[in-house]
């Protein structure tokens, strides 16, 4: 039995030998344990869905590897379900891959398998292949994992795409903005900061499903995580050669993140967020998108936050309280690596 | 964390436009109101709230050198650059502001790490100091930049160090201080004899006089004749402090006005005052980008804290400065020229790739003039 309480990865974990082998079974297989996986090939296999296919991958890295409302295990589900499901889709099997650096505790590796078992579990969206690789001190950061996700459109007839946006459009979002970032810098050791702010890591995916059904002519879905809303916003008006106001009065921010913005200098919009997804469609299905969001747990805070407009320069303004109008401009920089 | 409260308070919508309903009943549309507020941190809430739209025409808000970063020439990065080649041995720390601020070789501190030199980003300069008491076999140099209401902090750890008796923490000092800039600008020929802006008041730094107090201001106020509103950052704060200025102007009057009371008294912080006191001295000069060389404006350590002195325990060459000629950074600090007057604005200066310092930090006014889509 591997030594769970305190014993570390070395390198004979990944070697291919004995102990990788009482890793997969005693830990992965365990935890994750779907007929799939169980099978023990090096690829899952299955029968191929009728309809279109969707497939997403993502590279979790985020430091610290726990943080409050989540950790890299959960985040690596949920990321990469919300990847699959914000085309429309309804998200069927997740593959995993670790990258583990030499003498990191089993006890937390455990507590992240068991994590990403939970949430996969939750989310309906079993692991059903995977790989452990072990690298050398110093050469990673103690866990990186990569999920990959594929599922199928909900619908055939869905339209949803970045350049999709449509002149008149309204703008949606399902809840608070900017958790997330802010739940991950109060955690980073050196800036000796406390909140009560937690992640909002989610799997959206039922969410959507429900979005979906109300109102399948939704034009884009994009889950607005590095760069914030900001870039994900910007992004949209450049692929879809459109502009965009919101209206600050409307946006769903907590006065704990403003309050943590407004001391360390940063913006809300440029925050990430982990379990959110910008909704853009046509003005005359918004209200209906809405009754939609809110009667779902992870949409009861939703709101209308603007809309779409004609811009050649393809800039996203806000409406201030007052009435004035500035640019959100795409973030600068990076204020913060390895946040997912 | 407790509740901030000082937040929405400070932005209420109602307040605020009635606020700026009486800043258009009391400007009087004959006269012309250029106010200069110093501080960068004021340009960023004037412009993130969509001031200049808002106020009336002939009410301008001319924006001063009172953003550090942009301040800094930039032959003390290329220092701190020839520093880190000499010493491999040696940590630079230093604000997240200071990581994007291209030296004259048009490199960064982001560039130079990306190629392996040591440089950490710190949020604090205590940070600085745990680093060098945590790497005993490194030397831990930490660049510490701003004007008053940072000294303190970096007064506080030289003196930490020498209580410790830390032999590897030293600090490359780049602290100004702010009354000297104000009476250059106020003297500068630009402004005084071209006339290409005249300045008919001041919002005052409102963080820099939680430390020095207003009472500096008051020599500003008589010897040239300008009122000075010191002022908060919030909205609330920034539009009464304009309230304030137009209202002195009408009357002829020039006096220190304290509009930020719930932080800022006459005498100031005089705990912080006295450690700064204790560990700086006046630097006989220093040289401002945009501003020149302007004496008695700058700190440097004391003779006694020398073992702390990065410019005394190293050697290393600063290089002369070589501004880029097309950058009007300078003009722009003094008030002279705005953002959009510059050749280079928006078009090979921009944010991601900052040619002049107004556009690197997010207080400097052509980055707010970049981020907030100001147009002709």
């Amino acid at each position: 039995m591997l030594d769970f309480k305190n014993g570390k990865i070395n390198l004979s974990h990944g070697s291919g030998g004995r102990n990788m082998a009482k890793l997969i079974d005693e830990l992965f297989l365990k935890s994750f344990d779907n007929e799939l996986l169980n099978q023990r090939n090096d690829q899952a296999l299955f029968t191929a869905t009728s309809g279109k296919m969707v497939m997403s991958t993502d590279g979790h890295v985020v430091s610290p590897i726990f943080f409050p409302g989540g950790d890299i295990g959960s985040l690596s589900v949920h990321g990469t379900v919300n990847d699959v499901a914000v085309a429309g889709a309804k998200p069927l099997y997740l593959s995993a891959g670790f990258i583990i650096e030499e003498g990191y505790p089993l006890a937390d590796l455990k507590k992240i398998v068991e994590s990403m078992a939970a949430a996969s579990r939750k989310a309906g969206v079993p692991i059903v292949t995977g790989d452990t690789k072990i690298v050398e001190k110093g050469k990673g950061d103690g866990v990186f994992i990569t999920t990959t996700g594929i599922g199928v459109l909900l619908r055939d007839d869905l339209q949803i795409s970045g350049n999709n946006a449509k002149v008149g459009d309204k703008i949606l979002i399902n809840g608070f903005i900017g958790d997330h970032g802010i739940s991950i810098l109060s955690k980073r050791e050196n800036l000796g900061f406390e909140s009560t702010i937690k992640s909002d890591s989610a799997a959206l995916h039922k969410l959507i499903e429900k979005m979906v059904e109300a109102v399948p002519e939704i034009n884009v879905m994009r889950d607005p995580t590095r760069g914030g809303v900001a870039a994900t916003l910007n992004e949209i008006c450049q692929l879809s050669n459109v502009g965009a106001i919101l209206e600050e009065a409307n946006l769903p921010i907590r006065i704990e993140v403003l309050a943590a913005c407004e001391l360390l200098g940063l913006d809300p919009l440029h925050s990430a967020n982990e379990g959110k997804v910008i909704t853009i469609c046509p003005a005359e299905k918004a209200e209906i998108l809405l009754t939609a969001m809110r009667s779902h747990p992870l949409g009861k805070d939703a709101k209308i936050i603007g809309e779409i407009i004609e811009d050649d320069d393809n800039h996203v303004q806000i409406r201030t309280e007052y009435g004035g109008t500035r640019l959100l401009p795409w973030p600068a920089e990076e204020q913060l690596p390895r946040i997912c | 964390m407790t509740k901030i409260k000082y937040l929405h308070e400070f932005q209420d919508k109602d307040l605020v436009l009635n606020l700026l309903k009486k800043i258009r009943e009391e400007a009087k549309p004959e006269i012309q109101y250029n106010f200069m507020e110093f501080c960068g941190g004021h340009t960023h809430t004037i412009f993130r709230y969509g001031f200049p739209e808002l106020l009336p025409k002939n009410v301008r808000m001319v924006h001063g050198p009172g953003c550090p970063v942009c301040v800094l020439p930039a032959n003390r990065i290329d220092g701190a650059i020839n520093l880190l080649k000499k010493y491999p041995n040696l940590i630079l720390c230093t604000y997240g502001d200071m990581m994007r601020v291209p030296g004259n070789s048009g490199k960064n501190f982001l560039k130079f790490k990306a190629e392996g030199a040591n440089i950490k980003m710190v949020y604090s300069p205590m940070d600085a100091l745990l680093l060098a008491e945590k790497n005993p076999e490194k030397q831990v140099v930490f660049m510490a930049i701003g004007f008053e209401t940072t000294t303190p902090a970096t007064a506080f750890i030289i003196k930490q160090a020498a209580q410790k008796n830390l032999k590897n923490f030293f600090v490359y000092c780049q602290h100004v201080l702010t009354p000297p800039a104000i009476g250059h600008i106020l003297e500068a020929p630009q402004i005084r004899e071209i006339d290409t802006v005249e300045i008919h008041g001041f919002i005052g730094p409102g963080h820099v006089s939680a430390v020095i107090g207003t009472q500096p201001f008051e020599y500003f106020a008589e010897e040239f004749q300008k009122p000075v509103a010191v002022t908060g950052f919030a909205p609330l704060d920034i539009l009464q402090g304009i309230l304030m200025l137009i209202k002195q102007v009408n009357e002829n009057k020039f006096e220190v006005e304290n509009q930020y009371n719930r932080a800022v008294t006459r005498t100031g912080n005089l705990k912080s005052q006295e450690i700064v006191s204790e560990v700086f001295q006046l630097r006989e000069k220093f040289e401002w980008r945009g501003l020149g060389t302007i004496p008695y404006s700058a700190l440097k350590i004391r003779e006694q804290y020398a073992s702390f002195d990065a410019e005394k325990q190293f050697e290393f060459k600063i290089p002369t400065e070589n501004e880029h000629k097309g950058c009007e950074c300078g003009a722009i600090l003094r008030g002279a020229k705005t953002p959009l007057d510059c050749k280079l604005f928006g078009k090979i200066c921009t944010p991601e790739n900052p040619i002049g310092s107004c556009m690197v930090s997010s207080e400097g006014a052509c980055s707010a003039y970049f981020q907030y889509g100001i147009k002709k």
